[in-house]
């Protein structure tokens, strides 16, 4: 058991290992099953799971020939449902128009269900090849059997088997029966097709599920309704690690529709549920206007005076002390001392929020010998584990049901929605939906780590990078999620931020850990959401500095193509960083946006690039300030994310991405006070709305490398983009204006 | 006390608090839950419907104030999904989660049957009641223009 856990190490990590032990607060262990997608790389995946039948597993064919293809991960808007199957469809030769996809049930011993980091392109695009080539070389040999001829002398096409001349030829469905009885071939020997070849990869699809999504059909968690359904909802105290002192549940049983009112203990490290006083009801309504009724006295416990004011002075505390040191790459203190002319700044990001647009909820039914779930979620093989080890049952009698999910962002990777369900049903004996209001989702989110950076660099007389220093204070993931007492090293919070791109010898890295009892995990994009800003505005001053081109400085100390290994990754697992390939999107969207060409008064470009998920991504934001009023007029954007299995689903990843950062660098902070969430609902933590929201282009490097991950490495460009773009706008104004603190606000613009 | 109104062309009658809001109704009383719950406060357009054709956030509209009204909701806009708006959706691959789309397309409709060919100001005034926590905005945009039969 790792208790040293970085969020990068700690995804990885936990794949291996399959579970984190959390401990609850009454000292009792609890196990969760916690299996986050895996590296293709990866050669602990294929010793894990024993070899299943694709035909089963993967593939599902009836004998009138309706082509059923699974999925086994988990359908949050990015776009899975269409890509992985695509790539199934692709080996198995079938005719896409003609597929079903169905969810997989929850079953960690076949299926990687584990949704997140970006990873399921990336983790499944050689697995699903070849269990599709694998059923594939099945079908052909049931009809090679059948005719008495070689299985060389027969090929698939578009969902038949065929053979000879004439041709004869035999549907999947004829065959399917027979070939599931056949020996599954070697997974590592199976012929995959030549990608000439391809003819649903690469191309773009739209979502199987879009029809259902705009007639209202689509079943998301908060539409389960098995039959006898009750609704509640959960008074939870407004100061993490609170409870309940005492509750008087009279007013609240008297609102008409109230079944029952049950108080729920905390529990779990990870699930960061305070504990609470349930309100069980007909309906959701009647549950909400129960716990308005509700008379809870709260503990508020030893966070009751926490303050993002106090955390603020904390970060300006560890930042006037060394940090630990993480990376120390000849010297680049004395670089930074002797240097005639050296930049520092200091950049800070507040907590941030997840906000799906459906709010946290699971219905969950136990019962004496089983138990049944509705969850929305990006670990249902941890919903599993939960629901089971509440019900005292095996996770085998517990059915999980991955529903389509209003959004993930991270935010359903965690099980707290699901623990809190499986307790409310446990006490009512009936299917119980846990629903979460706003005001729930927001306050009682896993938030993105507030953090504060100071970076100081030098340029040799050559204008190199003569050094390069970044401290970090934050409040980290791991320490949420470690063991008590676990030293947190804190490199996790740099991710690819701790790889410098950027040529030089003296690199020094260094983090102190800053205290906070707001829950904190993984956010679109985690701790590269702050790396990215940090590095790709610091490298901006840098430029501005001597006052050269964003761009062709950028371009000049990325220097000759290089492959850099991530900074503290197992190489085996994580691909390097390729300079060529960073310099390429760098180019790329710089010719796109028309780099260089003037603009109107007021108005300027900026640029940045950053590596995450193992994809290369670069944005040019236009913007326009005029009296202290900011308008971002456009977002073009560059991506080299390998081959692109669903271009078009690639290009909404980026749009979706870039609206995403685009929030978090102009709107609300998630601030603290008397150790309570601020900010409640969509007037106090504003999003991007329509008439705010710029035309973005997308432009997709043509690439036949490993096809890696989209959903997240957009996030991590946007703001420093904004940001230098607004220095470029005011750079010849009285008041040039370098924003360093996210998110920008009006006064900043002044 | 039962409390009638016309529910996508039907009659529909529901006894039940006279508060409760119209979302809830639909979601919990009537099982019809394309309608969806976002904030409950009319800040994000999850939830519109269309009351006597006019584009209406049901979270905080009570049930009492529908009573001899018309409501339509998503599943009420076409049988089998072909409607203009609809198909437009689907051409557009506009959604990604999904979840705030029942209401992007009810809002639409709503500025379509006021304005057949709506400019891009007209779209920003009407959708930006409407949040897309996906970023959607752009494939909206282009999806009305492509409704209206104008181009993008």
């Amino acid at each position: 058991m790792a208790t040293n856990l970085s969020p990068e190490n700690h995804l990885d990590r936990l794949d291996r290992r399959s579970f984190i032990k959390t401990t609850a607060a009454g000292g009792a262990a609890l196990l969760i099953g916690f299996h986050l997608p895996a590296r293709a790389t990866d050669p602990a995946q294929a010793q894990e799971k024993p070899p299943v039948n694709p035909l089963n597993a993967w593939v599902r064919i009836t004998p009138d020939n309706h082509v059923t293809l699974i999925l086994g991960k988990s359908e949050m808007g990015q776009g899975v449902m269409t890509a992985l199957p695509m790539i199934l469809a692709e080996e198995l030769c079938l005719d896409w128009k003609q597929v079903k996809i169905e969810q997989a049930p929850t079953n960690p011993k076949i299926y990687d269900h584990g949704t997140g980091g970006s990873g399921s392109i990336e983790g499944s695009w050689l697995p699903l090849r070849q269990a599709g080539a694998a059923a594939r070389e099945m079908l052909i040999a049931a009809a090679a059997k059948k005719w008495e001829v070689t299985p060389d002398t027969c090929k698939a096409q578009n969902g038949r088997i065929v053979h000879g001349h004439p041709e004869r030829s035999f549907s999947y469905g004829e065959l399917a029966a027979e070939a599931s009885q056949l020996p599954i071939p070697n997974l590592k020997e199976v012929p995959l097709k030549n990608s000439n070849d391809f003819t649903i990869v690469g191309h773009d699809t739209r979502r199987v599920e879009g029809a259902a999504k705009a007639n209202g059909s689509a079943k998301f968690g908060i539409d389960s309704r098995p039959a006898g359904l009750l609704y509640a909802v959960i008074a939870r105290c407004p100061v993490f690690e609170g409870k309940v002192a005492s509750f008087d549940a009279a007013k609240a049983k008297a609102v008409p529709g109230v079944r029952d009112v049950v108080q729920i203990e905390i529990s779990g490290r990870g699930a960061s549920t305070t504990g609470g006083v349930a309100v069980v009801a007909d309906n959701s309504w009647a549950a909400i206007q129960g716990r308005k009724a509700l008379q809870v006295k709260w503990d508020e416990g030893p966070a009751a005076n926490e303050s993002s004011e106090e955390l603020h002075k904390q970060f300006l505390e560890n930042a006037a002390k060394p940090g630990k040191v993480l990376r120390n790459d000849g010297d680049a203190d004395a670089t930074l001392a002797s240097a005639s002319k050296k930049i520092e700044a200091v950049y800070e990001l507040p907590f941030a929020a997840h906000v799906c647009m459906e709010p946290m909820n699971c219905t969950v039914h136990i019962q004496a010998d089983r138990a049944e779930a509705w969850v929305p979620t990006q670990g249902p093989q941890w919903a599993q584990g939960v629901i089971a080890q509440i019900a005292k049952l095996p996770p085998e009698s517990v059915t999980v049901h991955t529903t389509l999910m209003g959004g993930g962002f991270g935010r359903r990777y965690q099980a707290d929605f699901v623990m809190e369900a499986a307790k409310v049903a446990l006490a009512a004996g009936k299917p119980v939906m846990v629903l979460w209001t706003r005001e729930d989702d927001m306050q009682h989110d896993f938030y993105r780590p507030a953090s504060y950076h100071k970076l100081q660099g030098a340029l040799d007389a050559n204008g190199k990078l003569a050094a390069w220093k970044h401290f970090q204070t934050s409040t980290s993931i791991a320490a949420k999620w470690s063991e008590k007492g676990a030293d947190d090293p804190g490199l996790g919070e740099f991710g690819t931020g701790a790889t410098i791109p950027y040529a030089t010898p003296n690199i020094r890295i260094e983090y102190t850990l800053a205290h906070s009892s707001a829950p904190r995990a993984w956010w679109r994009s985690v701790e590269h959401s702050s790396s990215g800003f940090v590095m790709e505005s610091f490298i901006d001053e840098l430029a501005a500095s001597p006052g050269q081109d964003p761009l062709a400085f950028r371009l000049k100390l990325l220097g000759d193509s290089r492959k850099i290994p991530q900074f503290g990754e197992d190489p085996k697992d994580n691909p390097p960083l390729d300079t060529a390939r960073l310099k390429g999107v760098l180019q790329l969207v710089a010719d796109k946006a028309a780099w260089g060409t003037p603009l109107p008064g007021g108005e300027g470009r900026g640029i940045a690039g950053f590596f995450s998920f193992f994809t290369y991504v670069a944005a040019v934001a236009e913007v326009s300030v005029r009296s202290g009023n900011l308008q971002v007029k456009r977002l073009v954007c560059a991506v080299d994310c390998g081959r692109a299995v669903n271009p078009n689903g690639v290009r909404a990843q980026v749009e979706s991405a870039a609206i995403y950062a685009l929030t978090a660098t102009l709107k609300d902070a998630i601030t603290i006070e008397r150790g309570r969430i601020v900010q409640a609902n969509f007037n106090d933590y504003e999003m991007i709305r329509m008439k705010e929201a710029p035309p973005i282009e997308v432009h997709i490097v043509q690439s036949t490398e490993m096809p890696t991950g989209i959903g997240e490495p957009t996030v991590p460009v946007i703001a420093p983009a904004i940001c230098n773009a607004i220095f470029d706008a005011t750079r010849k104004s009285q008041k040039p204006l370098r924003l360093r603190r996210l998110p920008i606000r009006s006064e900043d613009l002044a | 006390m039962a409390i009638s109104f016309t529910l996508n062309g039907k009659s529909q009658s529901v006894d039940v608090s006279p508060e409760m809001p119209l979302l809830w109704v639909l979601r919990d009383t009537l099982n019809m839950t394309g309608t969806k719950f976002g904030c409950g406060m009319a800040l994000c357009g999850a939830c519109t419907v269309h009351i006597d054709g006019t584009a209406t956030r049901s979270c905080i509209t009570p049930i009492s104030s529908v009573a001899g009204k018309k409501v339509t909701t998503i599943e009420g806009l076409s049988t089998d999904g072909s409607h203009p708006v609809q198909q437009a959706w689907i051409e557009e691959d506009v959604p990604q989660c999904g979840y705030c789309q029942s209401g992007q397309i009810m809002s639409a409709v709503a500025l379509l049957a006021k304005k057949p060919n709506p400019t891009d100001a007209d779209i920003d005034s009407a959708m930006s009641g409407n949040i897309c926590r996906c970023g959607t905005y752009q494939r909206i945009r282009k999806a009305i223009h492509r409704a209206a039969g104008a181009k993008a």
